[in-house]
């Protein structure tokens, strides 16, 4: 203390107007950090890749929106009212049923009307006549159609069940009297899973070439170059028409389903090879890497440390935002009868009853799982624009 | 230039002979071929005679070679039975479902593919180039968020389910059938003006249809190259200098935004033809789309053949002419070297 102040001149010695700080001077001091700043620095970039995320508002809508689709899948018996196959014999092309709250002015539990239906001998149709004298209670945590749980535990447990002797088609019935509503969910864990399986194959793939090319560079790298360039060059969907022909007929509908999403995934690798590429090349340059390889720092080391956890953030991005295309690839595969075969049910397979035009005419509700899908692409699309965005925190 | 043409030639060709021998080993994949199903069935009718001549079809086209010699003389570089006769002689080979030669029966659906691929691409142009200026011109105003919103939905809804969607309203609506490519009144006639007409009118939907995909995309990538170049020095100075606005627009910032864009054709041609092929399936436009459905469904391999190489052909040459227009449009890009 003595000591400080020994050394600092006395303020009155000095010229008027000339401020000097009277406080010891300290080499170790600096700008003091606020507290968020403090935590900006300190923070991981998967923690700082998240808050970004976070602030795509959109993105993130469509994060839990999706993430609530996928929880959904294991839990898709308990959730649909009607088995996938269960038939209602005496409700062939039944339109949707509307749900009510209100019978004759009163408020009630949820309820629908039953339908009556009669043959129209005019024009060879069913006419279903709604029956607004009688409401029916839908039934909740309740017991109905018999399945096995997780494909294991036979239970009956269902969320919602169509009334007492009554039914419940809350978007309308098929041609063999089947759910549309309870199969537009089962659809849902094959178009949903389809487009995992097919991303895992091209993201192996692209991984795979691209390192290679990027890495291993020279004739392997052209030849790459030239492979991806013929291979982007070729329009997708008669290909993909063309691999699925070729899919033996005497396939069980789950290899079937393989076959369908590896030929989605091989096609689909070239874009991604090629973000691994030219991402590999521009970070050898970055100089983080010369620092980690001037400290001696192995090759394992570098490729583990610092290359793959900087690109796997775009990589994501880029795989997350071509899901959307293998779902649609799916779909319309299935829609002309090429892809998925029942009874496997994708949301193609159910729209390949709309495929012509005197269906969608008499029973326009077979349009319905086309809402599922754009919703899923417009998702996916939101999420991956989100993280793509958030993916180089950095910047 | 001519060093860059003889050399973009090269590859193209290369490229398409590798894409033909994809196509062909692809269809070659399932087993049998469209003749030996036929001649079991035949063979269980009972139909010794037609079966006699089914078998003389798969010796006229080699078709009890091994693959590879079949391949090389469907391109046409082996002698086949009838000598050298592939596609690189012009012989597209011979339909065994229409029982008809190839070029009798893809015939006018190969014009009209061409021509909804390039009224496509003229139309994702044509409305694609405004609404983005606007767009970047505007950002954030009323005409901008519109134009996002529908360049969401047009990335998001598939073009096949549109098309069954339009198919559906507009037959309930107006209670005109939007299929087919003109009025079957005109089916079996000669061109005419008439004809010419209908054909116009019925174009209009799958056009829209089909380009919606690629429209929206190039909406919203121009319209974000664009917003670059507005901030950069040389248009501010251009400005300053008193040119007006709309002369130093389209003079310096739309030149510069507008290479990616042709450059793009490259990556919007293969999804147009893909979107295509699809869209003519659910609207039943008499292009090559359904026609290889069908020929992929009963194996019938030259034709399934043929159109999938025609397809080819339509998108590597597209690249190639965006590739030439880039070189013509951007005189930094520097031909030959590297």
């Amino acid at each position: 203390m003595s000591e400080t102040a020994g050394t600092a001149p006395s303020p009155r010695a000095l010229q008027p107007g000339h401020f000097v700080d009277t406080a010891p001077f300290d080499a170790g001091h600096s700008e003091p950090l606020g507290s968020g700043d403090e935590r900006l620095y300190r923070a991981s970039a998967f923690k700082l890749i998240w808050w970004k995320f976070k602030r795509h508002r959109l993105a993130m809508i469509s994060a839990i929106v999706l993430a609530a689709m996928y929880a959904m899948l294991p839990f898709i018996e308990t959730i649909a009212p009607y088995g996938l196959t269960k038939r209602n014999g005496d409700f062939l092309y039944a339109p949707p049923q509307g749900i009510h709250l209100f019978h004759e002015g009163s408020l009630q539990r949820p309820f629908v009307y039953p339908y009556a239906f009669k043959f129209n001998l005019e024009t060879f149709r069913r006419d279903y006549v709604v029956d607004r004298t009688r409401p029916q209670p839908i039934r909740f945590l309740c017991r109905g159609d018999s399945y096995d749980f997780l494909g294991l535990i036979p239970a009956d447990f269902h969320l919602v069940c169509p009334p007492e002797n009554g039914t419940m088609f809350i978007l309308g019935t098929d041609r063999l009297g089947r759910d549309l509503f309870s199969r537009i969910l089962y659809g849902a864990r094959i178009s949903l899973t389809v487009g995992l399986v097919g991303i895992a194959v091209s993201f192996a793939l692209g991984l795979f070439f691209g390192g290679l090319a990027g890495y291993v560079g020279g004739w392997v790298d052209n030849v790459i170059q030239r492979v991806i360039e013929i291979l982007r060059s070729l329009p997708e969907l008669p290909l993909w028409l063309a691999l699925s022909a070729a899919l033996p007929p005497n396939w069980s509908p789950l290899l079937v389903f393989f076959g369908i999403t590896i030929i989605l995934g091989l096609l689909d690798w070239p874009g991604l090879a090629r973000a691994v590429r030219s991402k590999l090349l521009s970070l050898r340059e970055e100089d983080f890497v010369r620092a980690a390889e001037l400290m001696g720092a192995s090759r394992k080391r570098i490729i583990a440390r610092h290359l793959i956890p900087n690109f796997m953030s775009h990589l994501i991005a880029s795989a997350t935002l071509s899901i959307p295309s293998m779902i649609l690839g799916e779909t319309a595969l299935s829609f002309l009868g090429l892809g998925l075969r029942p009874p496997i049910t994708s949301w193609g397979v159910l729209l390949n009853e709309a495929q012509n035009l005197a269906a969608v005419n008499l029973h326009p509700w077979l349009l319905f799982p086309i809402a599922p899908v754009v919703i899923v692409v417009l998702a996916f699309n939101f999420m991956g624009d989100g993280l793509r965005d958030a993916a180089d925190p950095y910047h | 230039m001519i060093v860059y043409l003889a050399r973009r030639f090269v590859t193209m060709a290369v490229t398409l002979l590798v894409i033909s021998a994809l196509v062909f080993f692809i269809i070659k994949l399932p087993p049998g071929d469209f003749l030996t199903n036929q001649i079991a069935e035949l063979r269980a009718q009972g139909e010794a005679a037609s079966a006699a001549k089914a078998e003389f079809l798969i010796r006229q086209y080699g078709l009890d070679r091994p693959v590879w010699e079949q391949y090389l003389v469907w391109i046409g570089v082996w002698p086949g039975p009838q000598g050298f006769a592939g596609l690189l002689q012009g012989d597209w080979g011979w339909s065994f479902e229409y029982d008809k030669p190839v070029q009798l029966v893809v015939g006018d659906a190969l014009w009209l593919t061409l021509l909804i691929n390039l009224a496509t691409v003229l139309f994702v142009h044509a409305v694609a180039i405004p609404i983005a200026i606007y767009s970047a011109t505007h950002q954030y105003s009323l005409g901008d968020y519109v134009a996002t919103l529908f360049g969401y939905l047009g990335l998001a809804i598939p073009n096949f389910l549109l098309a069954l969607v339009l198919l559906f309203y507009v037959n309930r609506w107006f209670g005109v059938s939007i299929g087919g490519l003109f009025d079957p009144i005109y089916s079996n006639d000669p061109w005419t003006w008439a004809k010419v007409k209908s054909l116009l009118q019925h174009m209009i939907v799958p056009t829209l249809v089909i380009g919606l995909a690629g429209t929206a995309a190039m909406i919203r990538r121009m319209r974000a190259n664009l917003l670059d170049e507005l901030n950069k020095q040389y248009y501010v100075t251009a400005k300053a200098k008193g040119l007006p606005p709309t002369r130093a627009l389209l003079k310096y910032p739309f030149r510069m935004s507008l290479n990616p864009f042709i450059a793009d054709i490259g990556n919007l041609l293969p999804n147009l033809v893909s979107g295509s092929v699809l869209v003519s399936l659910v609207l039943n436009l008499p292009t090559v789309g359904p026609i290889l459905l069908s020929a992929l469904k009963s194996q019938d391999q030259f034709l399934a053949g043929f159109i999938l190489m025609f397809v080819a052909v339509l998108t590597v040459v597209g690249m190639l002419v965006s590739d030439l227009l880039l070189a013509w449009l951007d005189p930094r890009i520097r031909l030959g070297g590297r």
